[in-house]
């Protein structure tokens, strides 16, 4: 009973990380059609912000010595922030380009902010301890999970739950969802076009600051690679879940996170090693039977 | 047949242009002479091969691959099962065949057993991925590529998993990495002036109307996935052959997107664009290295700092597609002054179909 309430855990928090990624990268896909790749960078950056202003060779945690409530607003808005510096600087340029076209130059914006952290910090991990006290386990059902997991699922509900009521009651999401099922339509009913767009990058990034967080928390470095495995993950939800739809990318997100833990605990221990030769193989089987997504979105069918 | 004779009198000046540029490159290495230029231009080569190996597939089908530096892999490895001294695969790799073990082939040979090899390959993962399009297409090819890592990395006695696989023989010479890399360019033009590449091309711009004229686009978005594969595969052992050692890393993510992107800014439907792209970025690469080396001017040393090279590739990157959205050669190809171009220019035309979701 325990073990199995341990997997659960394990998938869900899992689960949690690939489906806030894949909102931050759907949410940007549904207005825009832009595939972003610079968001496992912008999740890099914001754990690396932990360290303002230091840059010395060990890390010496500056901001991150904020206190809970004025840390988690503060990493959230330096997400939110680069993330919406992107669309001014870069993706503005690029929104008559061809999705291919788009898709390589967030890649060198991600690129560009990739080697700019390396060049302060150096490609070595950095150790910082984010709020130690959550690496605590506690005892559910028998069952001892770490704090952290059991936290992390929680903020994912909440999360959810928070932009879920946003782009339902609010008029801005209103608009943001108008934008993405038709966004010519939408801009032909007074639907703000930049507004719109630069208020999707910023939600984008503040989840990206958000999977940061967890993630620095869990793992206690700062590493700049740290995004690009969330990232990927998060892509493939996104097309699983079917491209532009907000809730099929978090369904996906969690099924991968658990077809992931499930697969460690019962294939073979032999074939263990190739665990992600599995999940991959299972996504390239739900493309074949699905290639529009299990829940396509609205206006991404192909018109004839 | 006689049109098709024509098409390819039209359209030769394009590999051959092409070719005297590759050519251009190679002489400037023997005329300067260094180690260090000499593997900086085979690197160049090297790209050549690859990225004229992902146009045939991309360019011509319109479908973005993130997949073929796994068959890059492929075909390095079996360069290093074919051409490494019996001895070395012995104790590096007991887990092969043992005819495997004892053959050992001339480079040539294993470049070419590695290209089928690579084919093979593409041809099996083809028939079940060249259903799909779009971006449903696109990432399963990455999948793909990180099933092929995956297994790569971890199957310990046949590949090293991610330990290096060292002692395959380097080659120094330019000349068959100069020689591969024309092949290359010879062997997408033929691709693209073909029957099978002009319906692919027809069918990327225009589905509905390709399919309505008959085009099965499955078969002949496989036919060019296994065209490249093959030319993947040829780049992927001379890649082992040029650095002598392979690990499953060197082909992952990395070298996807450097790729890639060379072809975009190069300019995605057409083959000058991808070998101008290569030829363009790897140049500014190079430049901002020397810089970063340190360039002396008169008594002082002028060097940027570590890390700005990346950073200005990316920035200029982003600069040519702000200005040049289709890349720098958009849909035309070059030849000769006013000879007509391959595909006449259809701007606004050639959408990948990213977009568009995905096709029955």
């Amino acid at each position: 009973m325990s073990a199995i309430l341990q997997i659960l855990f394990d998938a869900l928090s899992l689960g949690s990380l690939y489906a806030l990624g894949a909102l931050g990268i759907a949410l940007i896909f549904g207005v825009m059609r832009l595939v972003n790749f610079a968001h496992g960078d912008v999740i890099a950056f914001s754990i690396f912000a932990l360290l303002w202003p230091s840059v010395d060779v060990v890390a010496r945690v500056g901001a991150g010595n904020l206190p809970w409530f004025l840390l988690i607003p503060f990493v959230l808005a330096v997400g939110a922030g680069l993330s919406v510096l992107a669309e001014l600087t870069v993706f503005r340029r690029f929104r008559n380009a061809s999705p291919a076209t788009m898709m390589i130059a967030s890649f060198a914006l991600g690129f560009v902010i990739r080697y700019f952290l390396l060049m302060l910090y150096s490609s070595r991990p950095k150790s910082i301890s984010l709020l130690p006290a959550l690496s605590q386990p506690v005892e559910i059902l028998g069952a001892r999970i770490p704090l952290l997991q059991v936290i992390t699922i929680l903020a994912t509900v909440a999360i959810l739950f928070g932009l879920t009521s946003f782009l339902r009651r609010t008029r801005f999401g209103l608009e943001m969802r108008a934008a993405a099922e038709n966004f010519t339509m939408a801009r032909m009913l007074g639907v703000r076009a930049n507004r719109v767009i630069m208020g999707a990058f910023a939600l984008s990034g503040a989840l990206a600051a958000a999977i940061g967080l967890i993630l620095g928390s869990q793992t206690g470095t700062a590493d700049i690679q740290m995004g690009a495995n969330v990232m990927l993950m998060a892509f493939i939800a996104t097309v699983i879940g079917g491209l532009g739809s907000l809730p099929g990318a978090v369904i996906a997100g969690f099924l991968l996170g658990a077809a992931s833990v499930v697969m460690q605990v019962t294939l073979p221990i032999d074939a263990r090693p190739f665990r992600d030769a599995f999940v991959y193989g299972a996504v390239i089987a739900i493309l074949i039977v699905r290639p529009q997504g299990l829940l396509s979105g609205r206006g991404t069918k192909e018109r004839v | 047949m006689a049109k098709r004779t024509s098409i390819a009198g039209r359209t030769i000046a394009t590999p051959l242009i092409l070719s005297a540029l590759l050519l251009a490159f190679a002489l400037l290495a023997v005329m300067v002479g260094s180690k260090p230029f000499n593997q900086t231009i085979i690197d160049i080569f090297l790209r050549v091969i690859l990225v004229v190996g992902l146009y045939v597939f991309v360019g011509n089908s319109g479908v973005i691959s993130f997949g073929h530096i796994g068959f890059t892999c492929l075909g390095a490895y079996a360069a290093a099962w074919l051409t490494m001294p019996p001895m070395m695969k012995q104790t590096l790799l007991p887990g092969l065949p043992d005819w495997l073990i004892a053959l050992q082939l001339p480079y040539w040979a294993g470049a070419i057993l590695a290209a089928l090899w690579a084919a093979l390959w593409a041809g099996i993962f083809g028939k079940v991925l060249m259903r799909l399009s779009g971006i449903a297409a696109s990432i399963a090819t990455f999948a793909m590529l990180a099933m092929i890592n995956t297994i790569y990395s971890n199957w310990e006695d046949v590949t090293g998993a991610t330990s290096s696989v060292v002692g395959i023989p380097i080659l120094r010479s330019i000349w068959p990495f100069l020689i591969a890399a024309i092949l290359a360019v010879f062997i997408a033009w033929g691709h693209a002036i073909s029957r099978t590449g002009l319906a692919l091309r027809a069918a990327r711009d225009e589905p509905t109307a390709a399919s309505a004229s008959g085009i099965d686009l499955p078969r002949e978005r496989l036919i060019a996935f296994i065209v490249s594969g093959a030319i993947m595969g040829m780049g992927g052992a001379l890649f082992a052959h040029s650095i002598g050692v392979v690990t499953p890393d060197t082909f992952y993510l990395g070298l996807t997107f450097i790729t890639l992107s060379m072809l975009v800014v190069g300019g995605m439907g057409s083959l000058s664009g991808a070998v101008l792209g290569v030829l363009i970025l790897s140049s500014l690469i190079q430049a901002l290295r020397w810089l970063e080396a340190g360039v002396s001017i008169g008594t002082s040393t002028f060097a940027i700092p570590n890390g700005v090279q990346e950073i200005a590739l990316g920035i200029v990157m982003v600069a040519i597609l702000a200005f040049r959205s289709a890349g720098i050669m958009g849909n035309r190809e070059l030849g000769w002054p006013k000879a007509r171009p391959v595909a006449p220019a259809t701007t606004g035309q050639q959408q990948p179909e990213l977009n568009k979701g995905v096709s029955k």
